[in-house]
């Protein structure tokens, strides 16, 4: 009987979604009417693990013990994806359960741990795969883990279902290059077995040989053996003692060893060249001088494969059955162009998918060698431009003078009251944030558009004014609390000298300031206040600085991007006071009864 | 990693520590202050000493690596003469880096112990005739299996006069090899002076697997004679900074045949079958990459590869593997390719052929790039996909050479 049935179903230890998903494309291939994954276990997690089974969507139960997962399914395999530290301990403890097989897949297992688990399995007549191993298959029915590779190369190594020739070898990484070999010089494996590279595997080539020998299913076996250790003297062994009579053809890895100098280690724990006796010049004739059908080398591998395939059951009969069709994976379709959809996100200003982050095409790395300021870095995503120094000097002198403005302000007062409340910082900040509207910091996009309409239409100030007037609305950006004529905001000089000097137009802010004289008129402090004047000075700047065009800058004031300004600026002051609050320990914020008008 | 060879100072060390002896030896290399190690071990200048490189050769009497109750003057002279000289032992030629001193004891009687591991067993084997000569005693070696799920070693010694000191320290020398993971290891000779066991001579192999358990540290050697070139020094120096595996190992610089191959299993065979069709003499390396390395790592490598082989007498660059499970077999092409597109012009001018071959994930769109590359740059490249078995291209390749 082949290790596995179309019926089989296992445990898989760990967490391994790719690893379970391959499992069920390859049930799905050979048309199992169930998946062969029962139940995962993962100790620290017992969300189910959603798989395809074909195009439908299923979720595989997790436990939190092999014990809980067994007695749930009555699974008769275990695969155990644990690392080398924790494999020991968990097959230990899997073999207390009655899994037929089991298999470990980690390398790097201490010896002596593994032969342990191997002496144990043997006393409990249980079969183990592995250590350091990729698994097993049979073919049409089971597959352990990954063994096999992607649906393409299983269906063209013909796993999908059963042929006659019985394959064992220690290699996991050549097992899907033989597999196909096999499948171009034969009918194919009916099984597939890698007992894993390490000197002392749980079960060696010759327990598999005389498996193959038992089994009905198989007619000729095929070994790919490898230098190192002595095992393929067991298959020498128990085809001089008549045990194997099936025709076995065989092939023993590791030739080139005597041409190194030194002692090599190759890429198995097992594989390493030392005494003649496990070289494999020595193997190959000793398996050759007890019967095995052994190639010059492993070039005529394939070719003998066929030869004795051919003399032992006949042509090699045409290929009558396909692969249950599998649905491909969107991303594989995509990456071949075999589907199209619209994306449903489109995005423009940055890009994180190469092995650095891209703001508006330019390389985060650039940006930091270059010493990039903030501001550099608002141009890019916000505008998607490089702008001139005078313009990024500008947004961040903007965020100084935007970052605070005391704590009886809206938003820093919201920010104050929440962090009171024993809310977390974000909540706190974005409590300050939402307080940023027409009343509170939202003047300037709206300053920006009355200024901006007004100089386009060609306006005179006094004009505008009577407009504003006959419409009943108040001009934002002009007007102050406490700052006058004679008592005027330095922050406004500071960004009127700066713009003056640098810019080359004012034209906005000349206009707004013609406002100012008329409204100041009327009042002392109805003046252009810090605002009006951000709004008027980054008209200025979009304007002229000859980086946009008149329908960007149309855009902008649109989008109300000036207020981001003030956004952001704003928001190291909230943060500020949120922090402030809690190192202060303050207790919750009760306004006093007194100061309320109770109606 | 595997079974490995571990100096017989390490080897001492474990042993001293689990079975409760004071420790007389040192292990000295061209940075060993005498005076810090006199001061530290007052032994070395208070007796007679024993002098003997500590690199995992063998035969050191026989080669005259080997002195006997000297003083320590005489120990010095000796190391110092001898260190950073090239030795041949056998067929293999190398440095003497580290010395082994230790005090000298005069004994009578040299007793044999190994304990070794086999598949369901470990094996112990005792001779009351140990020595470098048991060899030729060896069928006076007793053999005792002890099965690995038995409850330990049942020794039954015939009788001689220290029977009951040697039975005591077999035993726990035993639980030392199996509780700190030894592959193998060899006491020879051991004898009993005063009532207690001195080991004199021992090799041992250490299981590397079980480092992570912590029961010791160690500084594992480089085989002996095995100088890495520049070239495989710096593969090295990459295999260890990465997750995937990068091996360089250079045969023969004036070799014809250069190989870059995927896969520790299928460039084992790549190799077989330039040997087993005769043309092992002209296998300039052997090598491999695999465990998804990046394009920066296959760049690197192939780059290194060819820089070798067109500074030497490259004729044929096979460029294999087998049917990968899940790498991404274009992927890893781009940096092979970029590599052969830099060494292009060199490679048309020394007249190397290239032959390709390789299996899934994505093994049309590789090959493709592969077949571009050579119409691109003129490079003479033949590729193969699965419908090719694995070293079909050898013997293609090496068809050019005859």
């Amino acid at each position: 009987m082949p290790l596995f049935t179309k019926e089989t179903e296992s445990i898989i230890y760990g967490r391994q979604a790719a690893a379970v998903q391959r499992m069920l494309d390859f049930d799905w291939m050979c048309g199992r009417a169930k998946p062969s994954v029962a139940a995962i276990v993962d100790a620290s997690s017992q969300n189910a693990l959603p798989a395809f089974f074909g195009a439908k969507q299923i979720l595989i139960p997790a436990y939190k013990t092999t014990k809980e997962a067994y007695n749930k399914t009555k699974a008769e395999v275990f695969i155990n994806f644990a690392s080398f530290r924790s494999a020991y301990d968990t097959t230990l403890e899997a073999m207390n359960y009655p899994f037929s097989t089991l298999a470990i897949i980690a390398e790097g297992i201490p010896e002596r741990q593994t032969r342990i688990m191997a002496a144990e399995a043997r006393k409990k007549g249980k079969i183990l795969i592995g250590p350091a191993t990729v698994g097993g298959v049979t073919a049409g029915c089971f597959k352990i883990g990954n063994t096999g590779g992607t649906p393409d190369a299983m269906a063209s190594a013909k796993l999908h279902r059963q042929g006659s020739v019985g394959f064992v070898s220690k290699s996991g990484g050549m097992s899907n290059e033989m597999f196909n070999l096999i499948a171009q010089h034969s009918d194919g494996i009916c099984e597939g077995m890698a007992i894993g590279g390490d000197r002392y595997p749980g079960t060696t080539l010759v327990d598999h040989v005389l498996r193959y020998e038992q089994d009905k299913a198989v007619k000729i076996i095929v070994v790919l053996g490898e230098l190192g250790g002595t095992d393929e003297y067991g298959i020498a062994e128990a085809l001089k003692q008549g045990k194997v009579k099936k025709p076995l053809v065989a092939w023993v890895t590791g030739t080139c060893a005597k041409m190194f100098p030194t002692e090599v280690q190759f890429g198995h724990a097992g594989a390493k060249s030392g005494t003649a006796k496990e070289s494999a010049d020595a193997k190959n004739q000793a398996l050759k001088e007890a019967g095995a059908l052994v190639p010059k080398s492993y070039d005529d591998f394939g070719e003998l494969i066929q030869k004795v395939f051919e003399k032992t059951a006949g042509p090699i009969p045409k290929e009558t059955t396909k692969p249950r069709m599998l649905p491909i994976e969107f991303k594989d379709a995509l990456a071949k162009n075999a589907v199209r959809r619209a994306e449903s996100i489109v995005s423009s200003i940055s890009d994180d998918r190469g092995d650095d982050v891209l703001y508006n095409k330019v390389p985060l790395m650039q940006l930091l060698n270059e010493k990039a300021t903030i501001g550099d870095v608002i141009s890019l995503l916000w505008f998607k431009k490089r702008l001139p120094k005078y313009a990024t000097e500008f947004f961040e002198m903007i965020l100084k003078i935007t970052a605070d403005h005391g704590p009886a302000v809206s938003g820093a007062h919201n920010a104050i009251v929440a962090s009171r409340a024993g809310k977390d910082l974000i909540t706190c900040m974005c409590s300050g944030l939402l307080t940023i509207g027409p009343r509170f910091g939202g003047a300037i996009d709206d300053a920006a558009k009355y200024f901006k309409s007004a100089v386009e239409r060609g306006i005179s100030a006094k004009e505008f004014v009577e407009e504003m007037k006959d419409k009943d609305i108040r001009i934002p950006g002009i007007g102050h609390r406490i700052k006058s004529v004679k008592n005027p905001d330095a922050r406004v000089t500071v960004i009127k000298r700066y713009a003056r000097k640098n810019f080359p137009s004012t034209k906005h802010l000349d206009f707004a300031l013609e406002v100012e004289a008329l409204t100041t008129q009327k009042k002392g402090n109805l003046i252009l206040n810090v605002d009006g004047c951000i709004a008027a000075v980054f008209l200025d700047l979009f304007s002229s600085c000859g980086e946009f065009t008149k329908e960007e800058v149309d855009d902008l004031v649109e989008i109300g991007v000036l207020n981001a300004f003030f956004a952001l600026g704003r928001s190291i002051g909230m943060v500020g006071h949120a922090i402030d609050q809690k190192r202060l320990k303050q207790g919750l914020y009760r306004h006093a009864f007194d100061d309320i008008l109770y109606l | 990693m595997a079974q490995r060879a571990i100096r017989e100072y390490d080897g001492k060390r474990i042993l001293s520590r689990d079975l409760g002896f004071q420790l007389k030896a040192v292990l000295v290399d061209a940075s060993t202050d005498w005076k810090e190690l006199e001061k530290e071990n007052k032994w070395l200048s208070s007796s007679k000493l024993v002098v003997k490189p500590d690199q995992c050769i063998g035969k050191r009497g026989k080669n005259n690596l080997l002195l006997l109750n000297a003083s320590l003057e005489e120990a010095k002279k000796f190391v110092t003469e001898r260190l950073g000289k090239k030795v041949t032992i056998g067929s293999v030629s190398g440095a003497l880096t580290h010395f082994l001193v230790e005090q000298f004891v005069p004994h009578k009687t040299e007793y044999y112990v190994a304990f070794k591991t086999d598949y369901d067993k470990d094996v112990v084997l005792f001779s009351l005739e140990g020595g470098v000569d048991i060899e030729e005693h060896w069928e006076k070696v007793r053999s005792y299996d002890v099965p690995i799920l038995s409850e330990g070693l049942k020794l039954d010694l015939p009788d001689f006069p220290e029977k009951k000191k040697v039975t005591e320290f077999i035993l726990k020398a035993y639980k030392c090899f199996v509780d700190n993971d030894f592959a193998f290891l060899e006491l020879n000779p051991f004898t009993i002076v005063d009532g207690e066991a001195v080991i004199l001579g021992s090799v041992a192999r250490l299981d590397d697997t079980a480092t992570f358990k912590g029961t010791w540290e160690i500084d594992f050697p480089a085989p002996f004679g095995r100088e890495l070139t520049k070239e495989e020094a710096y593969i090295k120096s990459l295999d260890e900074k990465t997750g995937a595996s990068l091996k360089l190992t250079i045969l023969n610089p004036k070799g014809k045949v250069w190989t870059l191959v995927a896969g520790g299993g299928a460039s084992v065979i790549y190799a077989d079958t330039i040997v087993d069709l005769g043309f092992g003499n002209e296998m300039a390396n052997y090598g491999e990459y695999s465990g998804n390395p990046s394009d920066e790592e296959t760049y690197e490598y192939a780059k290194t590869v060819l820089d070798l082989m067109t500074r030497g007498e490259g004729k044929i660059l096979l460029i294999g593997g087998g049917i990968a499970n899940f790498t991404d077999v274009a992927k890893t092409f781009k940096g092979i390719i970029q590599a052969l597109t830099e060494f292009a012009p060199k490679l048309k001018e020394k007249g190397v052929k290239i032959f390709v071959r390789r299996g899934w994930p994505n093994y049309e769109k590789g090959l493709e790039l592969m077949r571009q590359l050579g119409k691109k740059t003129g490079l003479p490249i033949e590729v193969y996909g699965p419908e090719a078995h694995m070293t079909k291209i050898v013997p293609l390749a090496l068809k050019e050479l005859r």
